[in-house]
C-alpha cells in the first residue's frame, strides 16, 4: 500500500500535473475507504462519480467536493463520514504540513500586515527553529482581534499558528488527533478569550446593550470560536496525514455510521446525533405503521366504490374495491429496566415508546430496576418528549433496596399489580440486559405472561456473544418468549420494529 | 448535446438573477445534472425552498415546467398516461352499424388520439425546453417508485399499445423528498443526491434582503441572527426560510428598526408555530447565556 500512496502527488490533484491515471487510481482509493467506512457505493454511483470529475474544474476544491458527494452519498446521514474521508483524501498536503519542519508559505505575512514584528519572526523561522519569535501574549492578541473582526483568513492564520506552537506534535507518535487538539485548546483558552470579546463589545457600543443583543453577540462569537476549533482540527489532521499517510490516517478516523453506533458505548457526540436520528426514525415509524394499517390487508367489499370504479369499463364490475380493514386496536405493554448499566438504552427505548404510544391507542409503559412503576401516564399529552424522559428518570418509583437491577422482584411486582391486565390481544416487550445480580429470577411469570398475552419479546442491548455470562440470565427468560433480539444500534432498532407491524 | 450552462459560476450567477440565492453546493450539483443528463434528489427540512429550486431553475433556462405532485395512491394512470376509456367508448358506438372490421377499429383505439398524458410523459414528448419536478417523492409507496425508474434512467416510457416513448429532448428533472421514509437504493443511484439544509447566516440576511424590498440591512442582519439562534435551540419544528421571510416582512410592515425582546416575543408566532416552542423561545429572549453551553 505503502508504495502507491508514494506515486501519488502530494497536492490536490490539478488536471495539469496529474495524469488522468493516478487521478482515477487516487479516486478508486477514496471510494474503497469509503466502503470501508461502511458507505454503500454502487459501482453505477463509482462511474457516475468518475465521470462527473471530468466535468469539475479539478483546481477547484469545493466543486469537486459537492460532485463526488452528489455521486456517492445518498444519506444525509452519511455526510460527516464521507466529509472526514475526503478531508483526509484530498486536502492540501505538501513539505510544509510534515511534523517537525515548519516552511511556511508566507500567506501568515500578508494576512497580517499591521504586524510588523510578526514579518520580523517570519525569516527566523524559515531556518527550521520552533515557531516562530512571537510571544503566547501576541498570539492570543492576534487571536482576539481576529475573532472580534470575523476574519476568516487570519483565523486560518492563527490556526495553523497555535498548531505549530502548542500541539506538540512528533513525527510517529502514536497518539490521536484528540489529545493535540486539547492541548493546542488549552493553550488558547477560548472560554476567556469569548468573555473578553463580549466584553469588548459592550466597550465599544453607544449605549448599553440589551439582553437580546448581548445574547445575539455571544451566539455571534461562540459561532466564530467553533469555526476556529473546526481550523485547529483540520490543521491537525493535515500534520497527521502528512505524517502517517493517507489510508492509515483514514483507517484511525472510521467512525461507525449514525445507524451502527453501539448505544451502550456511545460517546457523548454519538449520543446527540443519535438524538437527532430517533426523531426521523419515529416518524418514519409513524408513517409506516398508517401505511400498513391501510394496504396491508383488505377489509370487505366496497360496494359504491365498486359501481363507481364499473363505469371505466363501461358498467362490467371489473375491478373490485374493499373498504380498508378497521385498525386493529393491539395493546402493547413495555417493560423497561432503566438501571445504571443499561440506561442510555433505557433513554432510547423510552423515546421509541413515546413514539410508538402516539401511534397505538393503547401502550402501557413501565420502568424498574429492582422495584417497578407504571410511567404511562408521563408520556400523555406531553409535547416535549425530553421532558417526559426526565421525569421518569427522576421521578418514577423504582428502587427497592439498593437500586441494583433485581429482574425477578420487578416481575413479580408487576405480576401482582398489572398481571390481570395482561389480556390476549396484548404484546408484551421486555428491555434489559437480563443481568440479575444473581436474584431469584422468578421465570415463571414470564411464562404466565406468555401464556396469558399474544406475544412476548425480549430486547437485549448487549452482543449477543455475551448473553449469559456472569449474572446474565436472559436464556432461561428466553424460554418464555417468543423472541429474543439483539438491538443494539438504530439499524437493529428498525429492523426489529419492521418485524413488529 | 449541446450543454445548458457553461460553468458553475454562471449558474450561480444565474440563479441570483432570478432571485434564488444558490450556495457552492446547489450551483455544482445543478452544473452536474445537465453535464451528466441526470435526475437530482433534493433532500433536506421542510421549507428550505427545495420546490423553489427548480421552479427557479426553469424561470432561468427558460422552460416550462411540469409538476407532478406525489401522494400516497399515486398510479400509472395519474404520473404517466392512461387511455381516454370514455372517447374509445364513444368510438365504438360510432362505428355501430357501419362496415369498418373490428381490427380497425382497434387500431383507431389505441392512437395517440385517445392517449391522456400526464406529467411524465408530457415531459417526455415535450418539444420545448422543460424542467421537470416530482415533488414529495417519500410520499408514494415503495413499488410505485418503480414507474419512475424508466423515465429517470433513459428517459423513454413504454406503452404497450403504442410503443416506447423515447424523449426528443433530456429535461432537467427535480425529485424532491422530505425524508419520511427511506427511498429505494434503484431510485438513489439513478440520482445525483443534493441536500439543501437551512442557509447560513450570510446566506439567509442576503436572501432576506433579496425577498422583502425595503427592509434595511441591520434589520435582516438582526432578522438573521436571531433566526440563527432560534434554530440552535431544540425544537419540534426550527423556523423554515420562508418563515424567516414571513417574519421579515411583517416587521417591516410593523415599522420595525431595531429588534428587541418584546418584539422578538410579540411576533414568534411567525417563526414558531408549536407552543412548547414559542415558551422555549421566549425564554431565551429574555436569557443572555449562549446555545452552546445549553446544548452541551
Amino acid at each position: 500500500m505503502t508504495d502507491v500512496a508514494a506515486g501519488t502527488p502530494s497536492t490536490v490533484p490539478s488536471s495539469e500535473t496529474l495524469p488522468r491515471s493516478s487521478m482515477l487510481d487516487l479516486l478508486n482509493r477514496f471510494i474503497m475507504e469509503l466502503r470501508e467506512a461502511g458507505l454503500p457505493v454502487s459501482l453505477t454511483e463509482n462511474l457516475d462519480a468518475m465521470e462527473a470529475v471530468t466535468h469539475i474544474p479539478i483546481e477547484d476544491r469545493e466543486a469537486f467536493k459537492y460532485a463526488l458527494a452528489a455521486t456517492l452519498v445518498k444519506n444525509q446521514s452519511h455526510w460527516r463520514a464521507f466529509e472526514i474521508v475526503f478531508e483526509v483524501f484530498f486536502s492540501l498536503r505538501g513539505a510544509e504540513y510534515s511534523i517537525g519542519g515548519d516552511a511556511d508559505d508566507g500567506s501568515l505575512a500578508d494576512d497580517i500586515p499591521e504586524d510588523a514584528q510578526f514579518n520580523q519572526g517570519e525569516g527566523e523561522r524559515g531556518g527550521g527553529g520552533g515557531g516562530s519569535s512571537l510571544t503566547p501574549e501576541q498570539i492570543a492578541e492576534m487571536l482576539f482581534q481576529a475573532l472580534l473582526k470575523g476574519d476568516n483568513a487570519m483565523m486560518r492564520a492563527i490556526a495553523r499558528q497555535s498548531v505549530r506552537r502548542y500541539a506538540g506534535m512528533e513525527p510517529g507518535r502514536p497518539v490521536g488527533g484528540t489529545y493535540y487538539l486539547y492541548r493546542t485548546l488549552r493553550n488558547l483558552d477560548l472560554d476567556n478569550v469569548l468573555e473578553r470579546l463580549l466584553e469588548a463589545t459592550r466597550g465599544q457600543a453607544p449605549e448599553p446593550l440589551t439582553k437580546l443583543e448581548e445574547r445575539l453577540e455571544r451566539d455571534e462569537f461562540e459561532n466564530r470560536i467553533d469555526q476556529l476549533k473546526k481550523e485547529i482540527e483540520a490543521e491537525i489532521r493535515r500534520h497527521l496525514v502528512a505524517d502517517r499517510g493517507v489510508e492509515a490516517m483514514a483507517k484511525t478516523l472510521r467512525k461507525p455510521l449514525p445507524e451502527d453506533v453501539d448505544f451502550m458505548h456511545a460517546s457523548r457526540d454519538e449520543m446527540m446525533s443519535l438524538r437527532k436520528a430517533i426523531y426521523p426514525l419515529t416518524r418514519k415509524l409513524a408513517v409506516r405503521l398508517a401505511r400498513k394499517r391501510r394496504h396491508g390487508r383488505k377489509g370487505p367489499l366496497d360496494f359504491r366504490n365498486t359501481v363507481r370504479h364499473s363505469l371505466s369499463y363501461g358498467g362490467v364490475p371489473a375491478e373490485p374495491k374493499f373498504k380498508y380493514p378497521r385498525p386493529s386496536k393491539p395493546e402493547i405493554m413495555v417493560i423497561a429496566d432503566i438501571s445504571g448499566s443499561v440506561a442510555s438504552f433505557a433513554r432510547f427505548t423510552l423515546h421509541l415508546v413515546y413514539a410508538i404510544s402516539s401511534q397505538f391507542s393503547k401502550v402501557r409503559s413501565f420502568v424498574f430496576i429492582d422495584g417497578l412503576d407504571e410511567v404511562t401516564s408521563y408520556f400523555e399529552g406531553v409535547e416535549d418528549i425530553a421532558d417526559a424522559v426526565h421525569r421518569v428518570n427522576t421521578e418514577a418509583d423504582v428502587v427497592w433496596v439498593d437500586g441494583h437491577s433485581d429482574y425477578g422482584h420487578a416481575f413479580s411486582v408487576f405480576w401482582e399489580k398489572f398481571g390481570k391486565e395482561i389480556g390476549p390481544k396484548t404484546a408484551i416487550m421486555i428491555l434489559g440486559d437480563a443481568r440479575n445480580n444473581y436474584h431469584a429470577s422468578q421465570s415463571w411469570i414470564v411464562k404466565e405472561m406468555q401464556r396469558r398475552a399474544r406475544k412476548v419479546f425480549w430486547l437485549n442491548p448487549e452482543p449477543r456473544s455475551y448473553w449469559d455470562t456472569g449474572d446474565s440470565i436472559v436464556g432461561e427468560y428466553a424460554t418464555y418468549c417468543d423472541g429474543t433480539f439483539e438491538v443494539r444500534n438504530l439499524r437493529q432498532l428498525e429492523a426489529f420494529v419492521e418485524n413488529l407491524v | 448535446m449541446a450543454y445548458r450552462f457553461e460553468d458553475i459560476p454562471s449558474v450561480r450567477d444565474s440563479l441570483g438573477k432570478v432571485d434564488y440565492l444558490a450556495d457552492e453546493g446547489i450551483a455544482g450539483v445543478v452544473y452536474l445534472a445537465d453535464r451528466l443528463a441526470k435526475p437530482i434528489l433534493v433532500e433536506g427540512p421542510a421549507g428550505t425552498g427545495k420546490t423553489q429550486l427548480a421552479k427557479s431553475v426553469a424561470e432561468m433556462i427558460g422552460a416550462r415546467l411540469i409538476r407532478l405532485q406525489c401522494y400516497e395512491g399515486l398510479d400509472e394512470s395519474k404520473a404517466l398516461y392512461e387511455w381516454n376509456y370514455k372517447k374509445q367508448l364513444l368510438r365504438i358506438q360510432a362505428e355501430r352499424g357501419s362496415e369498418t372490421s373490428w381490427s380497425d377499429v382497434e387500431e383507431d383505439l389505441f392512437s395517440e388520439e385517445f392517449l391522456l398524458t400526464r406529467p411524465l410523459l408530457e415531459a417526455i414528448r415535450a418539444k420545448d425546453p422543460v424542467v421537470l419536478l416530482i415533488d414529495e417523492v417519500d410520499r408514494v409507496e415503495i413499488e410505485t417508485e418503480a414507474l419512475l425508474l424508466e423515465v429517470l434512467s433513459d428517459y423513454q416510457v413504454s406503452i404497450p399499445e403504442l410503443g416506447t416513448v423515447t424523449a426528443t429532448q433530456i429535461p432537467l428533472v427535480f425529485l424532491t423528498s422530505n425524508n419520511t421514509r427511506e427511498l429505494s437504493e434503484a431510485l438513489k443511484r439513478r440520482c445525483l443526491y443534493l441536500h439543501v439544509d437551512y442557509p447560513d447566516l450570510e446566506r439567509e440576511k442576503r436572501i432576506v434582503l433579496n425577498k422583502v424590498p425595503g427592509i434595511t440591512d441591520n434589520l435582516a442582519d438582526q432578522v438573521a441572527r436571531i433566526v440563527r439562534s432560534i434554530r440552535n435551540l431544540e425544537l419540534k419544528k426550527a423556523p423554515s426560510v420562508s418563515e424567516t421571510i414571513d417574519w421579515a416582512k411583517t416587521l417591516l410592515l410593523l415599522n420595525v428598526e431595531h429588534v428587541d425582546a418584546q418584539i422578538a416575543t410579540d411576533t414568534v408566532n411567525i417563526l414558531l408555530k408549536y407552543k412548547s416552542d414559542i415558551t422555549k423561545a421566549t425564554k431565551e429572549f429574555s436569557t443572555n447565556s449562549g446555545t452552546f453551553e445549553k446544548k452541551a
